[in-house]
């Protein structure tokens, strides 16, 4: 397949110059995971320096690409021998790191407690390993946090991250603000009020009567045991949420928005590319996956396909050991070429209706086989990267 | 014939898959096809985009369910309706006028406490169940990575929340959604790799960490087998470089395109039958996968979606 990537007015190349974070987002399911990783072993043997690939998908194939066992919360190197293997040569170091949620919070709160004793009670509230675990805006916020974290170490010339596969695909660019509005909501202050002068407090009397109907005294009780702890670390967490924030919209950030051509994930796209602009955050560049061939669409070949399929018998004459099969052959070649045909032209309907202007337009060719290793990432890479 | 699970005589449905896959078309497929076997079908949106009344070419609905289709009603969850809705028929707690403050505090708790949006939004499914104002509930669920946590919200609160009205509740939702022959999952994927490997841990989870019974996995977008063994070797025999001369002059223009394209779709569909193979492989002995056919067409709507409940009524031996 010869499709060649479209590529004016800039290259991902050009883009990357000026860009320390590019985080790769989008709908679920179109390779976000690989175009992000390969983008980071492409920059590794074309600009060189440190480059990190932070993913939260913990795809076993991904971890094999990079020659590790597996990819765990820690920054780990990828071995310069992967590279060999892929007839490349690294001019830089690749690191790679999967982000755990859990261990993610703990470590979090491990720097903000204000004291031992602290740090013990929060990491043993049921409510907190119930938020850490497994609530999925903490999944959200904990991403862009471990990013901020990561990128003031100032370890690396290049981070690329992976986004989480989000309910809504915005969810973790509102996650910071969110996080910090609710540490200073009024309702929050309401809760860790004691317990005695709560019903002194004629405004907040109602919410607690409704609240100790529906959740029960001790739930509530937990609740507030949590945010009282928690409180300590308020003024720490949303500092550090407005900075989380002020770097996605730091110049030298800038997002991928990877998609296919295929309706919903399209659509995803479109709108996750106006919200971003909205947001005047910089779409740098949107990748679609999976692009069939051009030569699909051509439409004398389409009408080739069109005769082939009624004269299938008489144009296998004689070309073959048996002319039936040969005849059938034929007749489901032309059947097959224009079914392609007709989902190439309805999926390049769809590329051309994509509004939104990102600096560079990218799009893949299907290809053959999956990518299993750092070859294929990086001939994927190749075709991003130009 | 398949071991065919009574998929249609179950009364809710979850279907989910990873993003992409098409499980809001199976969702209206498996919707559609209940109707035509005589149910009333209650389909519900969960990520309200929209897509499920797209399928079946009518305009959005809210939280209000609305006649899209002979026998096909839908209905988009909205956490907050559901709540008023929950607070009056439940709690027996009459909410007057607007809601603000309270779903304010109720955004709040949320946030504070997993679980309590989840189980507003599974609680709307089974009460319908329980209330069987329709035989069947059809829900286009969350996708594969949070459908898990949403199942498992009312066992989570049932061991967070000891005492309290929530609590009584989460009893009878635990009934509803952890008997096979009312509640079912339906995973979604497509014969690729990172589908089919989500599908079964997704299999695993829901087996380890719920109480609801995996019904069927659906296989989306099988493209079609284009050859048997014989038909191949002679389509090798016509790719060679004198052949294909031959037929382009006899076509009147070249062939190559139009066999490079078959070519494309012999690859395409190798690999894809790997992943499938490996599908099978990976699940439960007995767990019935059911295939649905590439659909080659220019847009998707009603039409193809009548498509897909017929070929899943083949696929169910109806």
């Amino acid at each position: 397949m010869t499709t060649t990537p479209v590529t004016e007015p800039k290259t991902v190349r050009q883009l990357l110059d000026a860009k320390d974070i590019v985080i790769a987002c989008g709908p679920g399911g179109v390779g976000k995971t690989t175009t992000a990783a390969a983008l980071a072993a492409t920059a590794v043997v074309e600009q060189g320096g440190r480059v990190l690939v932070l993913t939260v998908d913990p795809a076993r194939r991904l971890a094999d690409a990079l020659g590790l066992k597996g990819i765990g919360n820690d920054e780990v190197r990828i071995p310069d021998d992967v590279f060999t293997e892929a007839a490349t040569r690294p001019r830089g170091e690749l690191w790679a790191a999967m982000l755990d949620t859990k261990q993610s919070w703990d470590d979090l709160i491990r720097r903000h407690a204000p004291d031992a004793e602290t740090r013990e009670q929060i990491l043993a509230n049921p409510l907190y390993q119930n938020i850490s675990g497994r609530f999925v805006q903490s999944h959200d916020y904990i991403a862009m946090e471990r990013l901020y974290e990561i990128h003031s170490e100032g370890k690396y010339d290049l981070i690329v991250v992976d986004t989480p596969p989000t309910r809504n695909a915005l969810d973790f660019l509102d996650a910071p603000q969110r996080m910090a509005d609710f540490f200073s909501s009024r309702l929050l202050r309401w809760l860790i009020v004691p317990y005695r002068s709560r019903l002194v407090n004629i405004a907040s009397r109602p919410f607690y009567q409704v609240a100790d109907r529906i959740l029960g005294t001790q739930f509530l009780a937990d609740i507030s045991e949590f945010f009282i702890l928690f409180q300590s670390m308020y003024a720490g967490f949303v500092e550090r949420a407005d900075a989380v924030t002020r770097l996605l919209s730091d110049r030298r950030t800038t997002f991928m928005v990877v998609s296919t051509l295929e309706a919903t994930p399209v659509r995803e796209a479109e709108f996750f590319s106006s919200q971003l602009t909205a947001r005047k955050l910089h779409l740098g560049a949107v990748v679609l996956n999976k692009v069939l061939p051009e030569y699909l669409r051509d439409p004398r070949t389409d009408k080739l396909a069109q005769s082939i399929a009624a004269r299938a018998v008489e144009l296998g004459e004689g070309l073959t050991d048996d002319p039936v099969v040969a005849g059938r052959v034929l007749g489901e070649v032309a059947e097959s070429f224009l079914n392609f045909g007709v989902v190439a032209r309805r999926e390049a309907e769809q590329q051309a209706e994509l509004k939104g202007a990102p600096d560079v337009l990218v799009t893949v060719p299907f290809f053959d086989a999956d990518i299993y290793d750092m070859a294929g990432l990086l001939r994927l890479g190749a075709l991003v990267w130009e | 014939m398949k071991a065919a699970p009574d998929l249609l005589d179950l009364s809710l449905v979850f279907v989910t898959g990873k993003g992409g896959v098409g499980k809001t078309t199976v969702a209206a497929g498996l919707a559609q096809l209940a109707a035509e076997h005589g149910k009333r079908v209650l389909v519900c949106e969960v990520d309200a985009k929209g897509d499920v009344t797209s399928l079946f070419e009518a305009p959005p609905t809210d939280f209000t369910p609305r006649e899209i289709a002979p026998g096909v009603w839908s209905m988009s969850m909205d956490t907050e309706a559901s709540l008023r809705e929950y607070l009056k028929l439940q709690l027996r707690i009459p909410v007057v006028g607007r809601i603000g403050p309270l779903a304010k505090a109720f955004d709040f708790v949320a946030t504070a406490a997993p679980g309590v949006r989840e189980i507003l939004t599974v609680g709307k499914f089974c009460w319908e169940v329980k209330e069987r104002h329709y035989d069947l509930v059809v829900v286009d669920a969350p996708a594969s990575g949070h459908i898990v946590g949403q199942l498992a919200a009312p066992q989570a609160i049932n061991d967070l929340v000891k005492v309290g009205l929530i609590r009584s509740q989460t009893d009878w939702m635990l009934d509803i959604l952890s008997d096979p022959r009312q509640t079912g999952l339906v995973a979604v994927c497509t014969p690729e790799e990172m589908p089919v490997s989500e599908t079964l841990e997704l299999e695993k989870r829901v087996r380890e960490e719920t109480t609801v019974q995996m019904s069927a996995v659906v296989v989306n977008r099988v493209l079609p087998e284009l050859f048997g063994q014989r038909e191949e070797e002679i389509f090798e025999q016509l790719r060679d470089a004198e052949n294909e001369r031959v037929l382009s002059v006899r076509a009147g223009g070249s062939v190559a395109p139009v066999l490079e394209a078959a070519r494309l779709a012999v690859t395409l569909r190798r690999t894809r039958s790997a992943h499938l193979q490996r599908l099978q492989a990976g699940l439960p002995e007995g767990m019935p996968v059911l295939l649905l056919p590439y659909l080659f067409v220019r847009s998707f709507g009603a039409r193809t979606t009548r498509q897909v409940a017929h070929a899943l009524g083949e696929e169910l031996g109806l």
